[in-house]
């Protein structure tokens, strides 16, 4: 196993700046009993960009919302400039020149775009706030990082791509010398987040450190200097980028835990079944303004369809239209072999289709019910009110899911909000397996959840669709869609832009295939 | 329009006047404003001297203590928030001048007493709402109970206000050329609309009002001062409510715990009416003066025709906060 | 589970036992109960007939604040309900007849059936908070009720309408009969259907449940009809109680007693969970302490203050953070105890 290196990892070559700018040591932070952070480090030097490693639930965010004062910590110290420090309010970090930008955006939307850049630090005269002048900053700024906004523009109309560069003009307006960004690329195009390299490089030669967070690791790659590897609360290791291979990377990221899902990987590729006839569900022309252009997709019996995309590439957006839980502007969904427009969710739950949000927290489970109401709501929903399912049904369903789920813990009476994310998310699988769907449709089913977990639910979907239901499977990890998937479908820029069968597809294909896609679009608009 | 050569200057102003007026920003207020002028007109047209500025004016010798209050709920609901208790300490605050008066206290120490308790008990409900988390509908019906409780522990019969200084006050006028008039009491609530517009669009404190009603939790991260601003909204609405309580204590020169039942509604409706958002983060202090005047037209309409009873007003008033509330909630879902 | 419902019933159903306590304290008769002419009389049953209204009201009010919503015109709609019934009465040609009251109930719970509709409509079709909603209606709820009136206090000599609020059943008083009838039913319903539980996930989380296919708008619909219903019958037995339809002052300020009395009941005006005993318990509380205050010696208008510190203390003490606050070191040890 990696040892944390006790010798700090050389500094950038070029660089000589031996003391770090923000020591945080061994941090530790429960919630709950839970320790969301266990004895991790941090260190971060002037003048570079140091990348925060780690899948979901590592405690990226954690880490970062205990540097800013957003949590308190439970034990260790944080050094500023070698001293000891600690901000009890995000206020007081920005007051000592560490900014953050998250990956929602944290701006108000019913005000100006200038206003959001300086609010709480706009510029003065007597007093009184001087509009003019803040203007003016503010259109310095924006000049600055090449951003063409209006500053008197109501932020709120702008759409979330913009908003995002207003954030990080927000950040850099601060004199910030530690800028920290959390995800900001994950909804801005290629040309944006050149932009927002550029703005990330000018700023690093000026000496501000950077701390980066991204799931994309080209982006990685191509920005940072360093980086610090997290894993389920703990610290793997640091590292300098240019010496660490991404394979190198993703292993200690995911560590032992790859073998496991090896193991259903050689399951799954060995129940492949052909599928023949008609498809259960066929979409034509499907599409929704703003959302998704027209898109076509064939849905058989037994079969998984791997939706494969980066965040915001439009393939939640098609699960939720395959679903009615928005509804399409155009286009034609057949389920079965009729027509249906699908108006609502319930309209989609009487056809037998089943669909499982990305958000578990806000779509998803019902916190203050009990393990057994959150099971058996869909189907309660479906039969209404007035049809209690009957005592002795509910509690075989329950107790038979609670098993082959293997859910813990093991107690239908025990509240919701006190399960882990990932018994959650088999409770909420267990959910739409109660109303014996012929579609299932997962968005993010395993996603920050633990590792044991994880292979649980992929187990169940390949069982699920070798006992023929058709599976439509959502995940940012590309590994695991490619290990589930019969049939995959790529998605970029809300459209689909390939569409293959799962036979010797490596994910670098599939990364190429997005990448493709990007660089043809670039030599039709030359 | 079409017809002025546009030179690069004219172009500019003109997009500074198309940028200076967003619809979603001013388009409410300017709906009330041609309500009330509309209304006017109507009543104009219909009635004999119902045109007569002196009609406006009195509406603001009439309406001034309600302006007052209009204007510190208008702050509390752009932070998103509602103070149900302003009516509870109009009441409250008459008591306590008519009682200290009584008492033989100078005026001067009187109003302060009024003004001071007021903001105390705003403070105070600020302080529950923001630190234990309550919310603010629960916490200020708390302070209403309060409130009108503390009026009957002074006394639960009427006290008459015969200070010298009050009457005074009270029975000044101001004569404006033309012959018209108005009363002090319509300088403090001009001058309170002014102070909070000038608080509200050109201090820190105003916009961190509007940015915790766009987001609070954005506004906590943006490192703003929540709490501060938080707590000092439910201040400036007790304030309010305390100085329109003095208002209302001129005006009807006497203290009674069963006075301004329901005003509170007059002040949402009126900030409503106003063109405020009641989600919060936007409205302007404006809208809410509008507002009012605009429930004191329906008034003034009704007493003008003499055939409509006096229960109208509030079917119409109900009408309008329906009208301005479902015209917002088809405006918000449009936004992106 | 046994902690939960602990801490729900326990403080509420201890205030009131204090309350009872200080009145047997202070009038030792106060627990007497006496049979005359066949009909049962005392304190108690005083207090409970007292209640019956505002137990109404707080019922559909539970349901309403259960699925994050909140209900203020229900004090209009019983005005509008009793004034309704009145007028009915009072224009028949027989005004005393038993079917001439049968009919007037009708129409007026009718009306407030429409009255719910029309919340329902503006809260779960148009989307609008429900507080503001409501405010629509408790505005001009009072208007329309003056105009149903004419603006007068209508009197009607009609002795089965008197009975809802005056009258007796087998020596109880018929108003906590239907009260407690009500009561029962929607206890029946809510827990013994998957009503309950659909409307609790809908007040939890009302995007989950509606990707969960259940029918939320049906659900919010029914709960303002409900309200509504109740906020009619209660408004028939106040108008019955004094065989007058009073457009002004019928059940002034009886949604914010019911708020109070669901509050103290522990149910959340965040919406989620509910509880129809603790509501029970609430609004007994309530009717007791505006019994108790005169009894002991204090000017009953003072209510409001006793009603503050109720509503100050109760949200204190549901408030996890106000708990924090308050009793960190003090429970340090039990805490250690409830999380093992």
């Amino acid at each position: 196993m990696t040892q944390m290196e006790t010798q700090p990892a050389a500094i950038a070559p070029g660089r000589v700046e031996p003391h770090p700018v923000i020591e945080m040591r061994d941090i530790t932070i429960a919630f709950g009993g839970v320790r969301a952070l266990d004895g991790v480090g941090l260190r971060l030097f002037p003048g570079e960009v140091h990348a925060l490693m780690g899948e979901n639930g590592a405690g990226k965010s954690t880490l970062i919302k205990a540097l800013t004062g957003v949590y308190s910590i439970d034990s260790g110290s944080i050094l500023i400039d070698g001293e000891e420090h600690t901000f009890s309010t995000p206020a007081a970090a920005q007051g000592a020149g560490i900014s953050t930008v998250y990956q929602e955006v944290n701006l108000v939307p019913n005000l100006t775009v200038a206003e959001n850049m300086l609010l709480g630090r706009e510029p003065r005269k007597l007093g009184r706030i001087d509009v003019r002048a803040m203007n003016r900053r503010a259109q310095e700024t924006l000049d600055r990082l090449g951003l063409d906004i209006s500053p008197t523009s109501v932020l709120g109309e702008h759409p979330i791509a913009v908003q995002q560069l207003v954030a990080i003009a927000r950040a850099v307006d601060v004199e910030a010398r530690v800028l920290i960004l959390d995800e900001p690329t994950s909804s801005l195009d290629a040309d944006e987040v050149e932009k927002l390299f550029e703005v990330m490089r000018s700023l690093r030669d000026h000496g501000v450190a950077i701390v980066f967070v991204s799931h994309f690791l080209d982006q990685i790659y191509e920005i940072s200097d360093r980086m610090t590897i997290l894993r389920n609360g703990t610290l793997v290791g640091e590292r300098m980028v240019a010496e660490t291979t991404q394979l190198e990377l993703v292993k200690l990221m995911i560590g032992r835990e790859l073998e496991v899902l090896e193991r259903i990987d050689r399951e799954v590729a060995a129940t492949e079944a052909i599928k023949s006839g008609q498809p259960v569900m066929k979409a034509l022309g499907l599409s929704r303004k703003g959302a998704l252009q027209a898109v076509d997709l064939e849905l058989y019996e037994g079969e998984v369809i791997g939706l494969a995309g980066l965040l915001g590439s439009g393939r939640t957006e098609l699960a939720r239209l395959l679903f009615g839980a928005d509804t399409a502007d155009a286009g034609e969904l057949q389920v079965g072999s009729k027509t249906r427009r699908l108006r609502s969710p319930r309209h989609a739950i009487d056809r037998r289709i089943a669909f499982s949000s990305e958000n578990r927290r806000s779509e998803g489970v019902i916190e203050d019910l009990t393990v057994a109401d959150n099971m058996l709501l869909a189907l309660q929903a479906s039969r209404g009110w007035l049809r209690p399912i009957p005592r002795a049904e509910r509690s075989r369903l329950v107790s038979k899911y609670i098993e082959t789920l293997d859910i813990r813990p093991a107690n239908p009476q025990a509240l919701m909000r006190n399960l882990s994310g990932g018994n959650q998310q088999k409770v909420l699988l267990a959910r739409w397996l109660i109303t014996q769907p012929r579609i299932l449709i997962l968005d993010e089913p395993t996603r920050g959840i633990d590792i044991g977990a994880k292979a649980q639910i992929q187990q169940v979907v390949a069982d699920l669709a070798r006992d023929g239901m058709s599976v439509v499977f959502i995940s940012s990890e590309l590994e695991e869609v490619l290990r589930l998937s019969d049939r995959l479908v790529v998605m970029r820029d809300r459209r689909k832009i390939d569409e293959r069968p799962n036979q010797d597809v490596s994910v670098s294909d599939v990364l190429e295939i997005i990448a493709g896609s990007a660089r043809a679009e670039e030599a039709t608009r030359a | 329009m079409t017809a002025t050569t546009a030179t690069p200057g004219d172009l500019s102003v003109w997009d500074r006047v198309r940028g200076y007026s967003p619809s979603s920003r001013h388009l409410p207020v300017l709906a009330t404003l041609a309500l009330f002028v509309g209304m006017f007109g109507a009543g104009g047209i219909r009635y004999e001297g119902f045109a007569d500025p002196q009609v406006v004016l009195t509406l603001f010798v009439d309406n001034a203590f309600l302006i007052v209050l209009a204007v510190g709920m208008t702050f509390v609901i752009l932070t998103g928030g509602i103070d149900l208790s302003v009516g509870s300490v109009v009441a409250l605050s008459t008591m306590i001048a008519a009682s200290t008066l009584e008492a033989g206290w100078p005026p001067a120490a009187a109003m302060a007493a009024v003004l001071l308790a007021g903001t105390a008990l705003g403070t105070l409900m600020g302080l529950v709402i923001h630190y234990f988390d309550i919310q603010p509908f629960i916490a200020t019906l708390a302070g209403m109970f309060l409130a009108r409780g503390l009026c009957y522990l002074i006394s639960v019969d009427s006290i008459p206000i015969r200070d010298d200084t009050f009457f005074a006050i009270a029975a000044h006028q101001f004569t404006l050329p033309g012959g018209y008039f108005i009363t002090p009491t319509v300088l403090v609530a001009l001058a309170a609309v002014a102070l909070a517009a000038y608080v509200l669009h050109r201090t820190r404190f105003g916009r961190t009002v509007y940015a915790i009603g766009g987001s609070e939790s954005s506004a906590m991260l943006m490192g703003l001062r929540v709490a501060r601003t938080k707590v000092g909204v439910y201040a400036i609405s007790g304030f309010c409510a305390a100085l329109a309580g003095l208002l209302f204590s001129l005006y009807t020169l006497s203290g009674y715990s069963l006075h301004a039942l329901g005003m509170e509604l007059d002040a949402i409706a009126a900030v409503v009416i106003g063109g405020t958002l009641l989600t919060g983060g936007r409205g302007l202090v404006v809208g809410s003066m509008l507002g009012v005047l605009v429930l004191g037209t329906i008034q003034t309409f009704i007493s003008f025709d003499g055939t409509l009873s006096s229960w109208w007003t509030k079917i119409v008033i109900g009408s309008l906060v329906l009208v301005f509330v479902v015209i917002q909630r088809v405006m918000t879902r449009r936004q992106p | 589970m046994r902690k939960v419902l602990a801490h729900q019933l326990v403080w509420p159903t201890t205030a009131l036992a204090v309350l009872l306590l200080v009145n047997v304290i202070a009038t030792p008769t106060f627990f007497d109960i006496r049979m005359q002419d066949g009909h049962l009389y005392g304190s108690l049953i005083d207090i409970l007939r007292n209640g019956a209204p505002v137990l109404l009201v707080a019922l559909g009010m539970t349901l309403v604040i259960a699925t994050r919503g909140i209900d203020l015109s229900v004090g209009a709609v019983a005005a509008i309900s009793g004034a309704v019934a009145c007028v009915y009465i009072a224009g028949s040609p027989e005004q005393g007849a038993a079917s001439t009251a049968i009919v007037a109930c009708s129409i007026a719970l009718a009306v407030c059936v429409g009255l719910g509709l029309w919340n329902g409509f503006l809260v779960s079709v148009l989307g609008i908070q429900p507080i503001i909603a409501t405010l629509v209606l408790m505005t001009a709820g009072r208007g329309l009720a003056m105009l149903v009136t004419d603006g007068q206090i209508t009197t009607v000599n009609n002795d089965a309408f008197k009975r809802i609020g005056a009258g007796f059943v087998l020596t109880v008083p018929l108003s906590i009969v239907i009260a407690l009838g009500v009561f029962c039913l929607a206890a029946l319903v809510t827990r013994r259907t998957a009503l309950g539980m659909l409307i609790e996930s809908v007040g939890i989380n009302p995007e989950a449940s509606r990707l969960a296919g259940v029918r939320s708008r049906t659900i919010i619909w029914t709960v303002y009809v409900f309200g509504a219903f109740c906020a009619g019958v209660a408004g028939l037995m106040i108008a019955s109680n004094t065989s007058a339809a009073d457009a002004n002052s019928a059940g002034l300020w009886i949604e914010l007693d019911a708020i109070l009395a669901v509050v103290i009941g522990g149910t959340s005006l965040a919406g989620g969970r509910f509880s129809l005993s603790g509501m029970l318990v609430g609004a007994l509380f309530i009717t007791t302490l505006a019994t108790t205050i005169p009894t002991i010696g204090i000017p009953a208008e003072t209510n409001y203050l006793f009603k503050a510190v109720v509503v100050i203390v109760v949200c204190l003490i549901q408030s996890p953070k106000a708990r924090a606050a308050l009793w960190v070191r003090r429970t340090a040890p039990l805490a250690g105890r409830a999380t093992a």
